[in-house]
Parts: C-alpha cells; sequence; structure tokens
C-alpha cells in the first residue's frame, strides 16, 4: 500500500459475521472479550442476547447477525464480544470472529450504493476493498437503536 | 516574580478566589481559615504579602494583625485587609490594628494581582 | 454539569454549596436566639454566614442576593451591637429571612428569577426594627482604585540617602515647569507600623508623571542614635500639573492619617504656598527618582529567609488548632459511586473465591478457609463502611421541614412548635433527597388536619401550642422517622363515612380502629371538612405512600383519639444494597425483594382455581389471591398446566395488594449490590435492576408491583385481575 503521510487516516477493526465481513472504526471499540453467557432480559427484541457482567457493571449485548437480519447460531466459546462505545453507553456486540485491523486512508472508503430498502445496506456506513475482498464499515449508530425505535 | 502568599478567610468561596486571581499569575498562595488558623500557617512560612478578612470566626482581622505585628519578622510585612464595607470608619479601625491597606470585596482580580506586586515592591 | 475546564464556574458551584452550609448554620444560630441557650458568639456566627454569603455573592455579581443580605447584615448588627434583641417579631422576621435568603441563593444557583417583590416587603420589616432606619445603602465600591505600577528601572532602594546627597540643588530651582504640584509629605511612625513604604509610595506617584523628588534628611541623626522606629525623613515633591488631584490622593490612600501630606498646585514662583507645619523643608536635596530613591531606615526588617514549602495548597485547608466543627473532606459522588461499585466487586469476587475454594473439598480447618473466613468479614465491613460514606445526617432535612411548620401554621393561624431528635442520624444521601416531598406533605397534613384550633385544644386541657415531633433513630439496620402530633387524632367515623361516600369499601364493612386508620392511604381519601390551601389539593397519604415505597421503605400510622397520630416510616440505610429473596424460575436465577415476601406457598391441585383461562387464584387461608406464573410472564418458557407441587411466593406490596408468585425454587436470602440496567434501548418490563451473584452472572432483580401491574406481558395472558385491592374489595 502506498504512503500518503498528508492523507487523513483511520483504522478499521474487521470481523465476521455470518460468513460475511464486516467492520467499526477503530475509535468507537474499547474492548474485545470471550463469550461469556448472557442473562436474558425478558421480552426483549431478538438481537437482543442478554446482559453480561463487565468487571462490575451489567453490559447489554447484542447479536449482530440477527441485527442484521443475517443468520445466526448459537453463540459458543469461538465467538468474540466487542464492546462498543456510543454517545457514552457501552455495548457488546456478538460476531464470529475478529480478523484484523487495517490501517487505510479515508479517501479509500466509498459511500455505499443507494440501496435504502435493503436493510443490510441501511446499516452500512461505507465499503472498502482490503486485500481485493469487500468490507462494509458499519454505521453504530444505525445498528444499536435507541430506545424509541425499540419502543415502536 | 514568584510572591508567597497567606489568605486569610473564613469563605471559601472567597479563598478559591484568591487562588484563583494569584496562582495563574505565579503566586505562591496559602490559605487559612480563621485568625487562629493563620497565624499557624504563618508560623512556618515568611509571605511576602498577607491578605485578610476581618469577620471571622475564633479569631478575627483585627486580632490576627495584631498578633502578626506583635512577631518581629512579619512587623513589616505588608497587610490587606479584604473589606465588604467601603466605609472609612472600618478603614481607620484595620489601620490603626496596623493594616497596609484594604481592598473592597468583591475585588477585581487584576487589581489584588496589582495592589500585592506593589506592596511587595 | 459545570464544565470542568472553567474553574471559575467550579468556584461558583463550590461557592453554593458553602451557602447551604452557611444557611444551615444561620438556622442553627436563629434557633438557639430563639430558644434563649445561645451563648455572645452565637449571633457573630449568624451574622458571619449572612456576611460570607453577601461576600461570595458579590464575586459572582449577584446583585439580588448581595442587596438582601446586605441589609439583613444590617439589622443583624445591631443585634451584635445590643441594640436590637432578638425577640419576638424581630426573630420571627430573622427566620423569615432566613428562608427567604435561602429561595435567593438557590434562585441564584439555578439561574431562575429572584423574587424581587417578596424580598422588597421583607427589606421593608427588616428596616422597620432599625430605630433609624440606614438610608439606601451606599453603593460598595468595587476596589480600591490603586493606580499602581511598578517595576521602575535601575532603581536601587539599598543606596542610602547621604550617598545620594551629593547634588546640592537650591530649593527654589524647581525641575518642574510650572504648573506643577508641590506635595509636602511627612511620614509619622504609624506607617512604617502598618507595613507601608514610602518608597512605594514615591514610585507610584512617579508612575502617575514627570516627578521630582527631593528628600529631607536633616533630621537624621548619628547611626548610634538612630532608633529604627523613628521616622527622620521627610519628602518634597514636584509632580506634573496635568494631573488630576484625585489620582495622586489616591496614592496616599492607605496612609491617610499615617503622614502629614499637603498637596498644593503651584502656578508660577510667586505664589509658591508656604510650608505647613507638615514639611520643614530644611535644604532638600533633589533626586531624581529613577535613579535612585531613599530608603527610609525604619523599614528594613529582614524578612525570615527560611526556605518554606507550600505542602498543600489545595482545599480543604485543615485547621491545625483545634477545632470545634467536624472535620470534613469534601468529595465528588462519582468517586464515592464508584467506590462502592468496586466494593461490589469485592464482594463478588469473594464469592466467587469461595465457591471455588468449597470445590476443592478443604477442611473447614484448613488455613485458606480460615483466611477466607476473615477475608469475608473484612469485605462485609468494607462494603458496610463505604455505604455509610454516602450517608449523611438528616439535620438539613429537619431543618428544612422546621421552615415547613413556620410557614404552614402561620398560614392556617395554629401556633405549632417542631420538636427534633435524632438530627444526627444518618442515611443515604439519596433517601435523604427523595424524603423532601413525602415529609413536607405529611408536616402540611398534621398542621392543616391533626392539630386543633387554640379554643378546642384549651377546652382539652392541652396547651393552646400544638407540639409536632419529628425523630430519627437507627434501628435494626433501617432508618425510622417519626412524625407525630399532639393533635385530635384521626376522626374514625369521619374517615369509614367518607370511605364509604367514595365506594372505596362497602356500607356494611365493619373494619378495625387501624384498618380505618389506614383508609388514609388510600388514592382519593381527604378527610378535611374544607379545603386548605396547605393540603386540599388532591395530593394524598397515598401519594407519600408510593414516594416511601419506591425508597424500599414502609409506613404506617398510630392515633389515640383526643392525643394525637404518628406515622412512622422505617427505611433502607442505603439504596445502593438490598436484602433479597435469590430465586430460581425456568433455570434464571432472579432476586426478589425481600420486604415484600410474605411467606413460602407449596401449591396443590386444590390450592389453585381458574377464574378464566389464563388466569388463576390461589386460596391462601379462606382469601383468594391471583397467582403469577413468573416464568411465564417473564416470557422464559410457557404457563404452566399443572400446579401440582410447585412452589409459590406469597407477597403483599405496601398498598396491601397481594398475590403469589409462581417459582421453580429458592436458592438463598441474601444482601445482594444494586446495579442499574442501562435501558437506554431496552427497558425490560417488571424488572427493577440487576446484581451480580457469585459465579459471576448477573441476576435481574424483579419490580413486583410492575409484574402485579401486568406490564410485564403485553401478548399472553391479561393478568389485569379485578383483585388489585383484595383487602376491601
Amino acid at each position: 500500500m502506498a504512503d500518503h503521510p498528508q492523507e487523513k487516516k483511520l483504522e478499521l477493526l474487521t470481523f465476521r459475521v455470518a460468513e460475511q465481513e464486516y467492520s467499526l472504526d477503530i475509535m468507537s471499540v474499547r474492548e474485545i472479550r470471550g463469550w461469556t453467557r448472557a442473562t436474558p432480559m425478558p421480552h426483549a427484541p431478538s438481537y437482543m442476547r442478554g446482559v453480561i457482567n463487565l468487571r462490575g457493571t451489567v453490559l447489554p449485548v447484542m447479536d449482530l447477525a440477527l441485527r442484521l437480519n443475517l443468520p445466526s447460531q448459537e453463540a459458543n466459546a469461538r465467538n468474540v464480544i466487542i464492546v462498543v462505545t456510543l454517545n457514552g453507553s457501552l455495548t457488546g456486540l456478538l460476531v464470529d470472529a475478529v480478523s484484523d485491523i487495517v490501517a487505510m486512508a479515508v479517501d479509500d472508503l466509498h459511500a455505499p450504493p443507494d440501496m435504502a430498502t435493503d436493510p443490510h445496506m441501511a446499516v452500512v456506513r461505507a465499503l472498502t476493498v482490503i486485500n481485493d475482498r469487500m468490507i462494509r464499515v458499519l454505521d453504530l449508530a444505525a445498528v444499536i437503536p435507541n430506545r424509541s425505535d425499540v419502543a415502536a | 516574580m514568584s510572591l508567597t502568599i497567606l489568605a486569610v478567610d473564613d469563605s471559601r468561596t472567597i479563598r478559591n478566589m484568591i487562588r484563583l486571581a494569584l496562582i495563574p499569575e505565579g503566586f505562591t498562595v496559602y490559605v487559612a481559615e480563621d485568625g487562629i488558623d493563620g497565624l499557624s500557617v504563618l508560623d512556618g512560612i515568611a509571605p511576602d504579602a498577607i491578605i485578610t478578612d476581618i469577620n471571622m470566626p475564633r479569631l478575627d482581622g483585627f486580632g490576627f494583625i495584631d498578633a502578626v505585628r506583635a512577631q518581629s519578622n512579619h512587623c513589616a510585612t505588608p497587610i490587606l485587609v479584604l473589606t465588604t464595607e467601603n466605609a472609612p470608619e472600618m478603614k481607620k479601625r484595620a489601620q490603626s490594628a496596623g493594616a497596609t491597606g484594604w481592598i473592597t470585596k468583591p475585588f477585581d482580580p487584576e487589581k489584588l494581582v496589582k495592589a500585592l506586586l506593589m506592596f511587595a515592591g | 454539569m459545570s464544565d470542568p475546564i472553567d474553574p471559575m464556574a467550579e468556584i461558583r458551584a463550590s461557592f453554593f454549596v458553602e451557602c447551604e452550609e452557611l444557611l444551615e448554620a444561620l438556622q442553627d444560630g436563629l434557633t438557639e436566639l430563639e430558644n434563649g441557650d445561645g451563648d455572645p458568639e452565637t449571633i457573630n456566627v449568624v451574622f458571619r454566614a449572612v456576611h460570607s454569603i453577601k461576600g461570595g455573592a458579590g464575586a459572582f455579581g449577584l446583585e439580588p442576593l448581595v442587596r438582601f443580605a446586605h441589609r439583613y447584615e444590617t439589622v443583624l448588627e445591631e443585634v451584635r451591637a445590643h441594640r436590637l434583641a432578638p425577640v419576638g417579631d424581630a426573630i420571627r422576621l430573622f427566620f423569615e429571612a432566613a428562608d427567604h435568603l435561602s429561595d435567593l441563593v438557590r434562585a441564584c444557583r439555578d439561574d431562575l428569577p429572584t423574587p424581587e417583590a417578596s424580598s422588597d416587603a421583607l427589606l421593608a420589616e427588616l428596616d422597620a426594627l432599625l430605630a433609624d432606619p440606614e438610608p439606601e445603602e451606599t453603593k460598595p465600591v468595587d476596589s480600591p482604585p490603586l493606580g499602581v505600577a511598578i517595576d521602575l528601572p535601575d532603581l536601587d532602594p539599598v543606596e542610602e540617602p547621604k550617598v545620594a546627597a551629593p547634588l546640592p540643588v537650591p530649593p527654589d530651582n524647581m525641575a518642574l515647569p510650572f504648573p506643577h504640584w508641590l506635595i509636602r509629605f511627612r511620614p509619622e511612625s504609624e506607617l512604617y507600623k502598618t507595613g507601608n513604604e514610602p518608597l512605594l509610595l514615591l514610585r507610584q506617584l512617579a508612575q502617575l508623571g514627570e516627578c521630582h523628588v527631593d528628600c529631607d534628611i536633616t533630621a537624621l541623626p548619628a547611626l548610634t542614635d538612630l532608633k529604627p522606629e523613628q521616622p527622620y525623613l521627610n519628602w518634597t515633591i514636584q509632580l506634573d500639573g496635568g494631573l488630576d488631584e484625585a489620582d495622586i490622593r489616591d496614592v496616599f490612600e492607605f496612609v491617610d492619617g499615617l503622614c502629614d501630606l499637603q498637596i498644593d498646585r503651584v502656578d508660577g514662583p510667586e505664589n509658591l504656598p508656604p510650608p505647613g507645619s507638615a514639611a520643614p523643608t530644611l535644604a532638600p536635596k533633589i533626586v531624581d527618582l529613577p535613579r535612585a530613591a531613599p530608603s527610609p531606615p525604619a523599614t528594613e526588617v529582614p524578612l525570615a529567609t527560611v526556605p518554606h514549602h507550600p505542602d498543600r495548597i489545595d482545599e480543604p485547608h485543615k485547621s491545625s488548632t483545634g477545632a470545634t466543627a467536624k472535620s470534613v473532606v469534601r468529595v465528588d459522588l462519582e468517586r464515592i459511586e464508584r467506590l462502592v461499585n468496586l466494593i461490589g466487586e469485592l464482594v463478588i469476587n469473594q464469592a466467587m473465591l469461595a465457591q471455588s475454594l468449597d470445590s476443592v473439598d478443604l477442611s473447614p480447618h484448613s488455613d485458606a478457609m480460615n483466611g477466607l473466613e476473615e477475608f469475608q468479614r473484612l469485605t462485609r465491613d468494607i462494603q458496610d463502611s463505604v455505604i455509610m460514606i454516602r450517608a449523611q445526617p438528616v439535620k438539613p432535612l429537619f431543618q428544612r421541614m422546621s421552615r415547613i411548620v413556620r410557614e404552614a401554621s402561620s398560614a392556617v393561624g395554629k401556633e405549632v412548635r417542631l420538636i427534633t431528635e435524632g438530627e444526627t442520624t444518618e442515611i443515604d444521601k439519596t433517601v435523604i433527597e427523595r424524603l423532601t416531598d413525602p415529609l413536607t406533605h405529611m408536616i402540611r397534613n398534621a398542621i392543616d388536619h391533626g392539630f386543633e384550633d387554640a379554643p378546642t385544644r384549651q377546652a382539652a386541657g392541652k396547651p393552646s401550642e400544638g407540639q409536632l415531633r419529628l425523630s430519627a433513630a437507627h434501628r435494626s439496620g433501617r432508618v425510622v422517622i417519626e412524625v407525630s402530633d399532639d393533635g385530635g387524632g384521626i376522626n374514625r367515623a369521619r374517615v369509614h363515612q367518607i370511605a364509604v361516600e367514595k365506594g372505596l369499601i362497602p356500607v356494611e364493612a365493619v373494619l378495625s380502629d387501624s384498618e380505618i386508620d389506614n383508609l388514609l392511604f388510600l388514592p382519593g381519601l381527604s378527610t378535611a371538612a374544607k379545603s386548605t390551601d396547605l393540603s386540599g389539593r388532591g395530593v394524598g397519604m397515598d401519594v407519600v405512600r408510593t414516594a416511601i415505597q419506591a425508597l424500599g421503605g414502609r409506613i404506617s400510622i398510630a392515633s389515640e383519639q383526643g392525643k394525637g397520630t404518628a406515622f412512622t416510616l422505617s427505611l433502607p440505610l442505603t439504596l445502593a444494597v438490598l436484602d433479597g429473596m435469590v430465586i430460581n424460575v425456568a433455570g434464571e436465577t432472579l432476586v426478589l425483594p425481600l420486604n415484600v415476601v410474605i411467606e413460602s406457598l407449596s401449591l396443590s391441585h386444590d390450592d389453585v382455581q381458574m377464574l378464566r383461562p389464563g388466569a388463576f387464584l390461589v386460596r391462601v387461608r379462606g382469601d383468594f389471591v391471583p397467582l403469577y406464573d413468573l416464568g411465564a410472564m417473564l416470557g422464559y418458557r410457557a404457563a404452566r398446566t399443572d400446579y401440582n407441587q410447585s412452589n409459590a411466593l406469597l407477597i403483599s406490596l405496601d398498598d396491601d395488594t397481594r398475590a403469589a408468585l409462581l417459582i421453580d425454587g429458592i436458592e438463598d436470602q441474601r444482601q445482594v449490590v444494586i446495579k442499574g440496567l442501562d435501558d437506554s434501548f431496552y427497558r425490560a418490563p417488571g424488572i427493577a435492576a440487576a446484581t451480580i451473584l457469585g459465579d459471576g452472572q448477573i441476576a435481574l432483580i424483579i419490580d413486583p408491583g410492575d409484574i402485579i401491574a401486568g406490564s410485564t406481558c403485553p401478548r399472553s395472558t391479561d393478568p389485569g385481575l379485578p383483585e388489585k385491592r383484595a383487602r376491601y374489595g
């Protein structure tokens, strides 16, 4: 990869969800931890896996596959939880596995095609290509619903 | 110039205001809550100037100034009295107790700094 | 929240905290004065409280506060000077003014409009106390006019006047053109005693404009005869004639009265003013100030040059001499929350450690097990101590209530005296904050309805002044607060009648005294014959009870005809820890607040009856209570169809709603540390909070009221049974 020191850079954490590659801006990632059983929340939406103990605080965990309407498997020890922060709140995202951290120029991100009706694309902020693979960059604010969305 | 100041006032707010006015200017500021406290703090330091309130518990400003002036090593230390009253009577009392000058509360931080720099030479 | 980077905002915030303390001291002082058990220092404390509020308020430009405090202070000064006795109307006004001052403080703090009209009315009353009211205040001058500047170049104060002397200039050879100012200045010894310094004054003058100074050293004795305290020097100064006399006088402000000072304007050589007695100018030597200034011999006192260490200049500065006040550290609440959380984790870790040690089958007498026991004990102690950090005395709360009593009793024209006990009893800060409203309401209620009017009291052989008692005490791990009056007691016939009229109880219902008293907690019951300003606004004791329950507390009532009524609140010490029953439902571990659990039930076929599909009742000693299948209600599994040999818990909420919760088993009964749930994107119905168990798993804490209200189960059975108020319905 060519070196463009003057360009704006960002780092992406890439991971797999239901055989697909997604990524998040590393700045929103707090930590990555192994799967532990979550305590289910009554009457929660299906993608709400429940809550886990993150060093003394109660962390809600979301099954990203179900959230993205992808086929989900039973969570097991090979899964990981990516702890992300959005507007000061922590949320865990259950994914299949974390792949890599890649640094790239902001210019290498491409706007997703306009497919507003496609629910898979509504949460994708941008697309990029790494080693000939297409990687979707998730829009965290769209992934994590706020309460008014759920209540509706 | 780094001056050392002792500020004696029973109001935490006023003490904080003084610290806020002086510390950024490079002053070293000691604080005390009343006259008795002031004397005990003074025991270990040699301030370039002292700022004191008048109305304080245990030992008021007049008593404090008296006690400071009675100590040979502080008899010429400039002492500024902080007062809310601009009454000449109050100034006279402060003066006869041995105060060098006075500052009317609420004080203008810049003027306080100037006055202290002037007093401390 | 204030911007943490702005120190001024922080000081402002701390000023308001300080104000609360000062207001408390003011209340205390006034109460002492009123009771006549103060000492001479009491009025000083009262005065200083108002004075300090004024001082700080001035710093932040809070004009309405300054204005009120200033005139309040003026009247208090009269008391201090023994010209006004703090009795009768005066003390009543002082209390009112203190209340108003606290209103003003809070209005300023919250940036709300200040009640100017009531300020004026109160000030007028206060002024009337003064025999000779103060004329509309002389505006405090912003700051003394210190037109100061410093650091004249090349100034060498050590240079002796004698050295500077060999410039014999005749006195009439004036260096400055006319017109100019001629200043004659002769310090008295007091000038030096106050720490003033002629050199500094001369520097200031030089700063004003062109300046020539000559110093008269003729009075200076031989070195052997020199007394350092004596003033020997005087100066004649010429100053730029374009200057304002006021500016020149300002320079001498601090030494006014400590020197002979004569300031004259000289238009020409012919009208040189005669020197006053002050300045005998004998052979003065003219000195150009910037090059040298004489140093008065009296002031050269070496300052101690011991290197000093500004060890801690941060607040709070601890007084080293014995102070009467308890020493207190101010800590950000967030830090305490963090500590509470950490201790919570420690408790959990300790439980986990205990579990794993248990699994390796150690002897109970082994070192490891002994150590663990000690560890558990210490953890518990730490937990208790940390919880106590959040605890605060109820005193400020009680003080607020004394104001309510004053206002409410004067509004209905009853004489009521508040007696407080156990003010030092400590309770969680949050609990205290949330007690204000219910207590206020109870006190208003008591004054409004509890006390008879004075003639009735006298007829009953009671003093015309009613007594309202407010007490707090620690009792078996909880705080008990009691509000009692010596009024007429509950008019039970009237309560019964109203309850019937409002359809709350059947006409034929026969109720015990205590059952009637408890009717007061029903919504919609108000016994006041006439609706008054105070409590007739439809806010009933039911609201009070709801508020107390929300704190995990209980309220009870006791009343005796003709003797009075007492309300007793029992509250948890903290909201951070809950006494819980750990239960198992469909493989999930849940926690139920212990205070709602009455007993556990083993059910058989016969006990359960179906009201309609999906709605069941269970018989408990002749009574029927609704049965809720927790596992199904929380969506963990389908509803049970066979209740034989199942377990249930009989619970009762504080409004006497009773219900049975179907569970799978009871695991434990213990204190759990409450963890809030982040409900920013999902709030689970029926769940109040969470806790972390010994195995590190999270257990949800059930909100029984929410379960019974039926909000948990929007899609399944309708639990909205009509037995909401089983006892009365």
